[in-house]
């Protein structure tokens, strides 16, 4: 599937995206991920057909399917709300894309009952949506998707109407299916843990456009700007002026990254080549605490040991490890 | 405990709405002579319906009537349900314009539409057919229904409408499988406005029929005076007669009307 210099601009003049180019290899896992309103569920609508770029070229299979309909580039959405048909059972709403496709009914109730073994819905397919519970609704979601073995699988936001446990169930379950079915999946998310544990590559989007297509373990250590920097890895990246830490800056009104393990917080006596500042927050995450620490005017998070001793306004210093920095342009963010 | 203030209120409106109502079932009972008379009547006859019933030609009148209503509402409905389903889901230059149009067309005032349309119906040979009040009738409770209708299917996600292209439906099969189903509350309910609209319309019926066998109810009853000398009770009788379809037809759909049938759609 290839995207090139794909743009759309809504009625209205909205840009939905901005020349987006991506090539996604067969039976990729690649996630699109950004913040609300970056262009992620249009870039999805675009690719199923939903949507018709206002200029650029999509391939499915080598095929240019701009101007085709749905019908006619076989993928499968699963939508964020699971948007199942209400006044059918669990059974019709699975059987529902091979009764448009016009299937022989005895194929369709076989590959019905063998994708509601597979998801576990058996037991459901009498019932309606509304007498489902949010998981089970979302796997029929799912179920409606799979039962067509269509070429490519586009979720939007899938896991985000779930609850904390189930959503990292799901997403465990979503991963094997993957390895299982060895289709394609392009994953929409607003969720930079979700697309590192699941993709192969990352998209990451922001206001239109793409910033960076990369595997998670590069987009980490490699961030192309400070919004990538910024977007992945909890605690935030800490993006300051090299000097607050006493570094030597290698170019002009340049912005160092440091990510919180690259620094080492202590009380008391400062060693050698440490700064000086003062806690500003601690917040304990059970295994480890978030420390918030002040120098000169600028907070930095820390990872401190759980049992972290000091509390607001404790003096405390820092140290940084040298190898583990990131350079960026102050004033365009770009990486250097 | 009800407050009194409410009780009160409860009753005026009770008295306010069936009050008329009660009285012309009353009237409809009583015998010739006490038609007058006030209070309660002393005794209680059906001769009144018997001579609608028997006398006259009424229940061809309601024939009529039940025809013309009937085919107004289909074909509002079928009108009405495609082009509320293209405002409401598909993008396409022009839909507010659209949807103002049909609210002005709402605005004339029938009385001066009559001879115009007299003509064009004489013109086309529809005056004095039933057909001849099908078609205006359609025409003027198209934008109320186009309105609801439009509302109905504005409230259904439009997810709905996207999985089910992605699931292989044209825009139409989207449309007649997944979305239509799914507003036959709102195709009730306006469905039974359209028909009683249909059903109670005065004006044209009265003007484009001549034939004394082709007339609808609302005329029917009002020309029960020039025959009869002091036909009250059997007017009353007619009117008794005339509303019940209305009520029964509303009971009928009141579940529908009232059911939620989308819920489940989305995450709730
Ligand atoms: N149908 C539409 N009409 C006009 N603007 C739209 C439409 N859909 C999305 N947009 C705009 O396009 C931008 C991208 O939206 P979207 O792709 O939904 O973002 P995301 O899914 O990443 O949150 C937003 O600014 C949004 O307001
Ligand atoms: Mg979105």
């Amino acid at each position: 599937m290839t995207l090139e210099r794909v743009s759309k601009v809504y009625r209205g003049g909205v840009a939905g995206v901005r020349e987006v180019s991506l090539d996604v290899a067969d039976g990729e896992f690649v996630s699109l991920v950004g913040p609300s309103g970056c262009g992620k569920s249009t870039t999805l609508n675009l690719i199923a057909g939903l949507e018709e770029p206002t200029s650029g070229t999509l391939r499915i299979g080598g095929v240019v399917v701009n101007g085709l309909s749905p019908r006619e580039r076989d993928v499968a959405m699963v939508f964020q709300s699971y948007a199942l048909y209400p006044h059918l059972d669990v059974r019709r709403n699975l059987a529902f894309p091979l009764e448009v496709a016009g299937m022989p009914r005895q194929r369709i109730r076989e590959r019905v009952e063998e994708t509601a073994a597979l998801l576990g819905l058996t037991e459901l397919l009498a019932r309606r949506p509304a007498e489902l519970s949010g998981g089970q609704r979302q796997r029929v979601a799912l179920g409606r998707a799979l039962v067509r073995r269509p070429k490519a699988f586009l979720f939007d936001e899938p896991l985000s109407n779930l609850d904390v446990g189930l959503r990292a169930q799901v997403r465990g379950e979503l991963k094997k299916l993957h390895e299982r079915l060895g289709a394609t999946f392009i994953y929409v998310t607003h969720d930079q843990a979700e697309a590192m544990t699941l993709s192969d590559r990352v998209v990451v989007m922001h206001a239109g456009e793409v910033q960076q297509v990369a595997s998670p373990r590069e987009l980490y250590l490699r961030p192309a700007n400070t919004f990538v920097a910024g977007f992945f890895g909890a605690p935030r990246i800490n993006l300051v002026p090299p000097e607050v830490l006493g570094l030597q800056s290698p170019g002009e009104g340049l912005e160092v990254g440091v990510r919180a393990e690259a620094l080492t917080l202590g009380l008391g006596e400062a060693p050698p080549g440490a700064v000086r500042g003062r806690v500003y927050l601690v917040e304990p995450m059970g295994s480890e605490a978030w420390v918030t620490v002040e120098v000169d005017g600028h907070r930095l998070v820390v990872r401190a040991a759980a049992d972290f001793g000091g509390s607001s306004g404790t003096p405390a210093w820092l140290t940084v490890d040298r190898e583990a920095l990131q350079w960026f342009d102050a004033a365009t963010g770009k990486r250097v | 405990m009800r407050s009194v203030p409410t009780w009160l209120l409860t009753a005026a409106l009770l008295t306010f709405f069936l009050g008329p109502f009660v009285w012309q079932v009353l009237t409809s009972l009583r015998p010739e002579a006490e038609l007058t008379a006030p209070g309660l009547p002393r005794a209680l006859t059906l001769e009144a319906y018997r001579s609608v019933l028997g006398g006259r030609p009424f229940l061809h009148v309601v024939l009529n009537s039940l025809v013309v209503a009937t085919a107004t509402t289909i074909s509002c409905l079928a009108v009405g349900a495609s082009a509320a389903f293209a405002l409401a889901k598909l993008r396409f230059p022009g839909r507010s314009l659209l949807l103002g149009a049909a609210l002005a067309v709402s605005m004339f005032p029938p009385i001066a539409t009559v001879s115009p349309l007299y003509l064009a119906l004489r013109a086309v040979g529809l005056r004095d057919t039933l057909g001849g009040l099908v078609v205006p009738y359609a025409t003027f409770a198209l934008p109320l229904t186009l309105w609801l209708l439009t509302s109905y299917f504005r409230q259904l996600p439009d997810e709905l409408y996207r999985a089910a292209r992605v699931d292989g439906c044209t825009p139409f099969q989207a449309f007649r499988r997944v979305l239509l189903p799914l507003v036959l509350p709102g195709l009730a309910t306006t469905g039974i406005l359209v028909f009683i609209f249909s059903w109670n319309e005065f004006l044209y019926a009265l003007t484009f029929i001549s034939s004394p066998g082709k007339r609808t109810i609302p005329v029917a009853i009002s020309l029960f005076a020039g025959e009869h000398a002091e036909p009250f009770a059997e007017i009353a009788a007619a009117s008794i007669l005339a509303t019940l379809p209305l009520v029964v037809l509303t009971v009928l759909f009141q579940r529908r009307i009232v059911s939620g049938l989308t819920a489940g759609a989305v995450k709730g």
